[in-house]
C-alpha cells in the first residue's frame, strides 16, 4: 500500500486555512482517495499559530503527521515555516508565502522576528518555493484569496489534474468570489511553475 | 457492517441502509448525525472545546429538540428527566464538564433511564484548550456507567447508536468519550436514513427512580447486576475485537491510538477496545495468552494498563509510553524503538536544525477587544485579581498580566471571598474577573455565598454578550437559544442585586477612566459589590470605526501603548505604529498614550 501524501497547512488564525483545506479534501474525495483532516478550534480565531493536517492516500489510518514526515508544507507566513519546517520530510518541498504577521511577542519588543527566514531556509538544502500570495492575490481583485493563490501552487505540485481542483473551488467558495479566487489560483499555479515565484 | 445489528432489540430498518453516501465528517459532526439517525428527540449541552461543534451541528437537524444548558450539570439533568420520560437523549461537553455534571450522574447510573441516555464526553490531551488533560475513562469506572471510545467519525456516528441501544437494553447511561483528534479530525462516515422518533412509555415507578436510601440500596444492587451483564457484553460486542497480526507483539488500545498503532506497527496483533467500561476480561485473557510481548497503548492515565496488570497478566505500558500529552506516530515509533520491537530509529536530520526559534504565536485578546482595558486597568492598580475561564485568561499574559489565577468555570468569585476574609492585608484590593456566560454557568452561587458570608470582595463581570471563546454560542443573557428562536433575556444586574449585593455599577470598558473610577471606589467599599463591563465582542458586533493614527512629532517611542498587548499596535524605530487593517477604532491606546500621540481616526471625507 502507498503511504499516504501528508500535506501540513500552516499559518496565522484569520488566514483562511480552514478553507484551503477544505478545497484539498474535496480535490482528494472527488480522486477517490481516503482522507483524514486534523485542525485544532478554539484559539484559532485569536490570533494565534494555526495548523491542518492533510493525508490522503489509499487507507489513511491517523490524522496527524510526525515530525519529518510533510511531504508538503504549505506555509502561509513567514514565521510559521520557520516553526513548523521540522515537519518537511527529506525530498519534501515547501511553500511559502513570504507574508509577514508579527506575533504579540514581536510587537511588544519582548522577541525578535528571525531575519531573513527564506534564505536561512533555502541554505539548509531544502527545497523552498516561495511566493507572493498576498500580492497575488491583490492584484485579482482580492486580498483574501492569497489561501487560494497558494492552493494554485500547491495543486502544481500534486499529481491531481486541475479540473478537479477547480471544480473543488466551486463547490467550495461562494459563486459571487469563484471567479476572483479562480485567478487567485491560476496565479498561484502559475507562478510555482515558473519556478522563480514572484 | 452497522454494530448496532448485533442487539437484537434495537430497532433499526434494514432497507434504509443500502443507499451509502459517504461525506467527510468530523467526530462532531459525526456525533450530531448519529444523533439525528438513530432517533435522539432531546439533546442538551454547554459548549466547551473541543465539544461544542456536536450541538451546533445537531441544531440544524429537523425534528430534534436542543438547547444550550447553563452548565453541564443542568444539561444532564434535562437529558436524565427526557430519558425517564421515554425519550432518546444525547448531552455534551468537554472533560471539565463531567466534573459539573459528576452529582447527577453517579445517580442516574443507579436509577437507569428509560429513553437512551448518552452523554459525549469530549476529553482533550495535550490540553490544547482546556486548563487541565484528565482522563475521564475513570468517570466510567468510578460512576459504574457504560463507555465506549470511538477512534475515528465513523466510529463516532455509530456508538451514538451503539450507546443508545446499549442505554436502553441494559438500563443504563452510557458515556461516549472522544479526544480532540476524534472530535476536530475529519474523515469519511456513511450516511443513513434516520429511523422514526419514538417515546418510550413512562409509567411511575418510585423504586427505580426515587432515589432515597431504601430505594437507592436496591438500585445499588441492581447496579452491580447490569455491570455484571454488561461485563458479559463486553466480550461479544463488535467494538471490542481483535485484529490478527503476528504472535510476536500484541497490543492492547483504545480511541485515537489505535489509529497510530495501525499505521506505526502494521503487522502487529491488536485488541482494539471499542468498550472500555467494562471491559472484556476474558477477551484480554485470550489475546494476552495469543503473544509473546503484550503492550498498552493509552493516551493520558494508565486506565487500562492498571486493569489488566490487576489479572495478573504481564504487560508494558507507562515505563516507556508518556503519560502526559497527545501521541503521535513518531512519538510511538521512538517508544516501541526502545522496547526493542521497531529498529532503532535513523537518526532524524532535523531541516530546522541550526536555524533561529521561532518565538511563540500564542493566541490574544482580539483588536478591538472591549474588555482588553480592564486587565490594563487592574494591572495599573496592582490588585490581586482571581480570573475565570473563557477568552479573558488571555488578559493574563505579558504584556497584560492582568490575572494572577485562573482555576475552573466559575472559581473567581469563590476565589477572591476567600482571600477576602482570610488575609487582611489583600481586603480591598481583590478583584475577581468573569465572564457572562461563566458568570451565568457557576458564578451565581459564589457570588450568593459572597453576599450571604459578608464578603467585601469585587465582583468584575466582563459582559460580552455571548460565549466567546468557544465561537458565540447563546446563553441565557443573549435573548437567543441554540435553535436561534428568540428567549427571554436574563438582566445581570437586576440578578445580582436580587442576590443581595447592594453596589451594582455598569461601566462601559472602553472608558478607561470612568473604569478606573468605579474599579477604586467599589474595591474600597465595604461589602460585596459588582461591576458589569458591558461591551459586545469584538467578533461578534463588528463597528469598525477609522483606525488610529499617530501623530510622529508626539510620539516618543515610550510603550506605553504596547502594554495594552493589542494585534494592531507595534513600536518600530522607536515610534509607535496602529495597522490600519488590524485597528478596529476601540481607542483604548488613544486613552492611554501620555503625550498624545495616538489620535483618534477621523471618518473620510
Amino acid at each position: 500500500m502507498l503511504k499516504p501524501i501528508d500535506v501540513l497547512m500552516v499559518g496565522v488564525g484569520g488566514q483562511g486555512t480552514i478553507l484551503a483545506s477544505k478545497v484539498l479534501a474535496a480535490v482528494a474525495q472527488a480522486v477517490g482517495y481516503d482522507i483524514k483532516v486534523s485542525e485544532i478550534h478554539g484559539m484559532a480565531q485569536r490570533g494565534g499559530s494555526v495548523v491542518t493536517q492533510v493525508r490522503l492516500g489509499e487507507k489513511v489510518y491517523s490524522p496527524l503527521i510526525s515530525e519529518g514526515e510533510a511531504d508538503v508544507i504549505l506555509a502561509f507566513e513567514e514565521l510559521e515555516a520557520l516553526r513548523w519546517l521540522s515537519y518537511l520530510k527529506p525530498g519534501g518541498i515547501i511553500i511559502i508565502n513570504n507574508q509577514q504577521i508579527y506575533p504579540v511577542s514581536v510587537l511588544a519588543g519582548a522577541a525578535e522576528y528571525p531575519q531573513n527566514i527564506i534564505p536561512q531556509v533555502q541554505s539548509r538544502g531544502v527545497n523552498v518555493q516561495v511566493l507572493q500570495a498576498l500580492e497575488h492575490a491583490i492584484a485579482c481583485g482580492n486580498a483574501k484569496a492569497a489561501n487560494v493563490v497558494l492552493l494554485g501552487a500547491l495543486a502544481q505540485k500534486l499529481p491531481i489534474e486541475e479540473k478537479i481542483w477547480r471544480d473543488a473551488l466551486a463547490a467550495t467558495i461562494p459563486p459571487r468570489l469563484l471567479e476572483v479566487n479562480n485567478a487567485a489560483f491560476t496565479a498561484g499555479f502559475t507562478a510555482a511553475t515558473s519556478g522563480t515565484g514572484c | 457492517m452497522l454494530i448496532c445489528e448485533s442487539l437484537g432489540k434495537f430497532k433499526f430498518d434494514p432497507d434504509r441502509r443500502f443507499k451509502i453516501l459517504k461525506e467527510l465528517l468530523s467526530g462532531n459532526a459525526a456525533i450530531a448525525r448519529g444523533a439525528y439517525e438513530f432517533g435522539v428527540t432531546l439533546a442538551a449541552g454547554y459548549p466547551g472545546t473541543p465539544s461544542t461543534e456536536i450541538l451546533e451541528n445537531l441544531s440544524r437537524y429537523e425534528g430534534i429538540y436542543s438547547e444550550w444548558a447553563p452548565n453541564e450539570k443542568v444539561a444532564l439533568e434535562v437529558a436524565i428527566g427526557a430519558a425517564m420520560a421515554g425519550a432518546r437523549t444525547l448531552v455534551t461537553m468537554k472533560h471539565v464538564g463531567v466534573n459539573v455534571a459528576a452529582d447527577p450522574l453517579f445517580t442516574v447510573a443507579y436509577t437507569g433511564v428509560n429513553g437512551g441516555l448518552v452523554l459525549v464526553s469530549a476529553d482533550d490531551p495535550g490540553m490544547h484548550s482546556s486548563q487541565n488533560e484528565q482522563d475521564n475513562r475513570y468517570y466510567a469506572k468510578s460512576a459504574k456507567v457504560a463507555m465506549l471510545e470511538p477512534s475515528d467519525s465513523q466510529e463516532a456516528k455509530d456508538m451514538v447508536c451503539l450507546g443508545l441501544a446499549i442505554s436502553e437494553q441494559y438500563d443504563i447511561p452510557v458515556m461516549l468519550r472522544t479526544t480532540t483528534r476524534v472530535s476536530h479530525s475529519q474523515s469519511m462516515v456513511e450516511m443513513g436514513e434516520p429511523v422514526a422518533r419514538e417515546i418510550k412509555p413512562y409509567s411511575k415507578d418510585v423504586k427505580k427512580n426515587l432515589m432515597v436510601p431504601a430505594f437507592g440500596r436496591l438500585r445499588r444492587v441492581s447496579l452491580a447486576d447490569r455491570m455484571a451483564r454488561l461485563a458479559e457484553y463486553s466480550e461479544s460486542t463488535p467494538v471490542n475485537f481483535i485484529v490478527p497480526g503476528n504472535d510476536k507483539v500484541g497490543v492492547i488500545t483504545s480511541g485515537i491510538s489505535c489509529q497510530l498503532v495501525k499505521e506505526v506497527l502494521p503487522d502487529a496483533s491488536v485488541l482494539k477496545l471499542g468498550m472500555t467500561n467494562p471491559l472484556p476480561v476474558g477477551l484480554i485473557k485470550k489475546f494476552a495468552a495469543q503473544v509473546e510481548k503484550l503492550f498498552v497503548v493509552e493516551e493520558l492515565e494508565p486506565y487500562l494498563e492498571e486493569q489488566i496488570r490487576m489479572l495478573g497478566i504481564k504487560v508494558t505500558g507507562k515505563e516507556i509510553f508518556p503519560y502526559s500529552g497527545e501521541f503521535s506516530q513518531g512519538l510511538l515509533r521512538t517508544c516501541f524503538a526502545s522496547a526493542g520491537v521497531l529498529p532503532a530509529q535513523p537518526k532524524f536530520e532535523d531541516p530546522a536544525k541550526g536555524l533561529p526559534q521561532a518565538p511563540p504565536r500564542p493566541p490574544v485578546l482580539c483588536a478591538g477587544c472591549p474588555h482588553r482595558g480592564v486587565f490594563y486597568t487592574l494591572r495599573r492598580l496592582k490588585l490581586t485579581v482571581t480570573g475565570d475561564i473563557g477568552c479573558y485568561t488571555l488578559g493574563g499574559l505579558p504584556p497584560l498580566e492582568g490575572i494572577d489565577a485562573c482555576v475552573c468555570m466559575g472559581a473567581s468569585i469563590g476565589m477572591a471571598h476567600g482571600i477576602d476574609k482570610a488575609v487582611p492585608e489583600l481586603k480591598g484590593r481583590t478583584v475577581a474577573v468573569i465572564g457572562d456566560s461563566t458568570f451565568l454557568h457557576s458564578g451565581i452561587t459564589g457570588l450568593l455565598n459572597a453576599v450571604y458570608n459578608n464578603s467585601d470582595s469585587t465582583v468584575i463581570i466582563l459582559d460580552n454578550r455571548t460565549t466567546a471563546m468557544t465561537g458565540h454560542q447563546d446563553h441565557p443573557a443573549t435573548g437567543r437559544n441554540l435553535m436561534g428562536q428568540e428567549a427571554p433575556e436574563v438582566d445581570i444586574t437586576m440578578l445580582c442585586r436580587s442576590l443581595g449585593v447592594k453596589r451594582v455599577e455598569v461601566v462601559d470598558p472602553l472608558d478607561i477612566s470612568r473604569l478606573q473610577e468605579v474599579i477604586k471606589a467599589e474595591t474600597a467599599a465595604p461589602g460585596p459589590s459588582v461591576i458589569i463591563a458591558r461591551r459586545p465582542c469584538a467578533l461578534l458586533k463588528r463597528e469598525v470605526k477609522p483606525a488610529v493614527t499617530v501623530d510622529q512629532e508626539k510620539c516618543t517611542g515610550c510603550k506605553t501603548c504596547l502594554k495594552l498587548s493589542c494585534p494592531a499596535i507595534s513600536v518600530i524605530e522607536n515610534k509607535a505604529l496602529v495597522s490600519a487593517d488590524a485597528c478596529v477604532g476601540c481607542n483604548l491606546c488613544v486613552q492611554v498614550c501620555k503625550t498624545g500621540a495616538m489620535q483618534r481616526g477621523q471618518a473620510d471625507a
